[in-house]
């Protein structure tokens, strides 16, 4: 029936097309002198047809379900529901559906059977109404949308008019969707800091989110102090970028100053490679080949390298940053103007002195900005330091040690049977708000200085 | 072409400075410069006029090199400067380009501070001790072009901040500073104001005392006004080269005459 309906619309929105083009033909035949091309009449017609109705189907599917779930349950006989809690009605409800869908487990009460029943019928009616209404309201349109036909209706106008409603709508579904992320965010962590005090978790230094599921089982209370975690972060962050900044950056002036155009052919699609690689298989990486390398370095150096280590994840994160960090570095190299190398080379500067003192200089705001940006994905990358680094929070800055991540933890915090109502479930959202705090500052400052700094040459 | 200001030229016999001969460029297969033989005299200013595209700026390359950055160009000929091979091995192009100071047609100084834009040159080849040193330089430099009554009291503010005629003239300084011998000037007003450009050529003649310059110019009014020689250039081919005077009243090629009176541009 949703298939109906929407063909229905579709065809309605041709028809009106078709219908108000040749209304206008036929009217500029008649000899009078339109305002619009016969093509923005058509144009008019149907998009004033299209979007209504598009959005009355959408509506309605989207609220068809959560109002037949309640007349079906208010059908049921009188007195069925009382005193169940709302898991036990959920229950129900999932009961009366899988036997409406067919599947019937056992033998279910013959009130079950009649609400699925009742169901079944409501739906029926539910898609029925809708393609009638669809095709209601698509006439309604087309004869409005008929009736604008006139010289000097000005359809070109109307047209463009609602084009750019759509424009405007879909620019601004993504700042709201980023507006409800941030809510639904702050929301939970808000309602994490009603269990466990903000202080705590900011100035905490120890955190062992476990916590008694069961009242009489014997465990820790849980301890919610974020500063070790953060701390793990910013270690692998540190090790990555001390490992991708330098490696990186050499790259780009190697690939932009020196590099034969072959090389330069060869090079750049390889480092391009590398920044599509799927950061679950760098996780592969660190786990199976960086790890075990460390550990046998440590075996034959005797230096104590704990198994998982804040190194090991580091070192391959820096792997997986060298592209991105190259990548924006050389496209600051090349925004440098060429006239300022020739300058410099004038002068009698060599290659190596252009570079380092003309040319990079120039550079550095787009090179700023973009290891910044690194920074902001080190401290958000997820898979590797999964995968990599360990799970026990330490107050440490070792990078030979194991240590946590803040994504580690809201992923171990998520894994398994959860409710979100304890601070152990919570204390992921704080987390996670934490994380965005931070990285969105960053990314504030990357593009301030980026946008501060940048030479303006014409 | 009546209205051509030909200058008094003193026609002093100056020793030649740069000997150029045979010189051919070749970007890949394009041959952008045939067969050039030219003297250039010291402390002279020498223009080279042309319609577009007939290879003024690549021959100003090939007097420091600066075609040895292009990948596409080939050099061949023989070109000497004080009688030296300047293409021979032995000759570092580095050093060479300290020798020989260029300008370009737009502005490019350094995203530097005024200071630093005069200074990178000689601190690049070590020409001074100290910083008392350095400032002499710097000002001596800003001095000759014409631009440090106007910047000494901002000598840290950025090169870029500076309007476009004195961007020009910084980067005169700029090259100035490393003390060349040959000033090399690719149309060095094309980007200015009628105001600027009439600053840049007092300028130029002022620096013809000290150096030999070679201006590359697509206004004819303006070769003649700060040029004491002449060279014209069509479709590759050096076709004549003579007294500013001379070329301007009494060219002896067909093709010059048609130039200098609009027939070709
Ligand atoms: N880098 C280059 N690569 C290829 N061809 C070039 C290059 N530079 C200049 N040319 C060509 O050489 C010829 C002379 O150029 P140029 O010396 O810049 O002329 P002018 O300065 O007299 O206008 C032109 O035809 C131009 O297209
Ligand atoms: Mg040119």
């Amino acid at each position: 029936m949703t298939v109906i309906a929407f063909v229905l619309l579709f065809s309605a929105a041709c028809l009106g097309y078709v219908l108000n083009l040749s209304a206008a033909r036929s009217l500029r035949a008649g000899g009078a002198r339109l305002h619009s091309l016969g093509s923005f009449h058509g144009g008019f017609a149907a998009l004033l047809v299209l979007v209504p109705t598009f959005l009355f189907v959408v509506l309605w599917l989207v609220f068809q379900a959560p109002v037949i779930d309640r007349m079906t349950m208010a059908a049921l006989p009188p007195g069925t529901l009382d005193g169940l809690e709302t898991g036990a009605v959920q229950l129900i409800l999932a009961e009366i559906k899988s036997i409406a869908g067919g599947r019937i487990f056992g033998t279910p009460e013959l009130w079950k059977l009649a609400a699925a029943d009742h169901l079944t019928g409501l739906r029926a009616l539910s898609a029925n109404l809708m393609v009638g209404l669809t095709a209601a309201l698509a006439l309604v349109l087309l004869v409005i949308a008929r009736r604008t036909v006139a010289p000097d209706f000005r359809a070109r106008q109307g047209t463009e008019g609602i084009i750019k409603g759509l424009m405007i709508f879909c620019s601004t579904v993504a700042i709201f969707t980023t507006i409800g992320i941030i809510a639904s965010l702050v929301f939970e962590t808000m309602r994490f800091f009603q269990m466990v005090p903000w202080h705590e978790f900011l100035f905490g230094t120890t955190w062992e989110p476990q916590m008694p599921i069961r009242a009489d089982q014997i465990a820790a209370t849980g301890a919610f102090g974020w500063l070790p975690v953060f701390l793990g972060t910013l270690v692998i962050t540190v090790v990555a970028l001390v490992f991708a900044v330098p490696v990186g950056l050499l790259s780009a002036i190697y690939l932009n100053e020196f590099a034969s155009p072959g090389f330069r052919r060869i090079a750049k699609p390889v480092l391009e490679i590398l920044a599509g690689v799927p950061t679950v298989v760098y996780g592969f990486f660190a786990v199976l080949t960086i790890a075990p390398a460390l550990r046998s370095f440590g075996e034959m150096t005797g230096l104590p390298i704990a198994p998982n280590t804040a190194m090991a994840a580091g070192l391959v994160m820096g792997v997986m940053l060298i592209p991105f960090i190259s990548s924006f570095a050389d496209d600051a190299l090349s925004a440098v103007p060429r006239t300022l190398r020739d300058g410099a080379l004038a002068l009698g500067a060599t290659r190596a002195e252009t570079v380092m003192n003309v040319l990079f200089p120039a550079a550095i705001p787009g090179i700023v900005g973009g290891v910044l940006l690194a920074v902001s994905r080190a401290i958000g990358e997820t898979m590797i330091v999964v995968m990599a680094a360990g799970l026990i929070a330490k107050m440490t800055v070792n990078p030979l040690d194991s240590v946590t991540t803040v994504t580690v933890q809201i992923v171990t915090l998520l894994i398994g049977d959860t409710s979100f109502d304890s601070p152990k479930t919570l204390a992921a959202f704080a987390l996670g708000f934490m994380l965005f705090v931070v990285t969105l500052g960053i990314n504030v400052l990357a593009l301030g200085i980026v946008r501060k700094y940048r030479e303006v040459y014409d | 072409m009546t209205d051509l200001r030909i200058v008094e030229r003193t026609v002093e016999n100056h020793a030649n400075k740069i000997t150029a001969r045979g010189v051919q460029v070749h970007y890949g297969d394009k041959h952008a410069l045939k067969d050039v033989d030219v003297d250039i005299l010291d402390k002279t200013v020498t223009a080279f006029i042309g319609p577009s595209g007939c290879g003024k700026s690549t021959f100003l390359r090939c007097l420091n090199r600066m075609n040895d950055t292009v990948a596409t160009a080939r050099v061949k000929g023989d070109i000497r400067i004080d009688g030296v091979d300047i293409y021979d091995r032995r000759v570092d192009p580095v050093q060479l380009r300290a020798k020989v100071g260029m300008v370009f047609q737009k502005p490019n100084p350094f995203p530097k501070s005024i200071y630093d834009n005069v200074a990178y040159g000689p601190k690049i080849h070590g020409l001074t001790r100290n910083k008392a040193e350095m400032d002499a330089v710097v000002e001596t430099s800003l001095r000759k072009a014409a631009l440090w009554n106007e910047v000494k009291d901002r000598l840290q503010d950025s090169g870029t901040s500076l309007s476009g005629g004195q961007q020009q003239r910084l980067c005169i300084a700029r090259a100035v500073a490393t003390s060349p011998e040959v000033l090399l000037m690719d149309e060095p007003c094309s980007a200015l104001d009628p105001i600027a450009t009439a600053q840049v050529e007092e300028l130029i003649d002022d620096l013809r005392s000290q150096f030999s310059v070679v201006i590359v110019t697509h206004s004819m009014q303006q070769a003649a006004r700060v040029s004491q020689r002449t060279a014209f250039f069509h479709l590759g081919h050096l076709v004549e080269y003579g007294e500013t005077g001379n070329i301007f009243t009494n060219p002896r090629d067909p093709r010059t005459e048609s130039y200098i009176t609009g027939r070709i541009g």
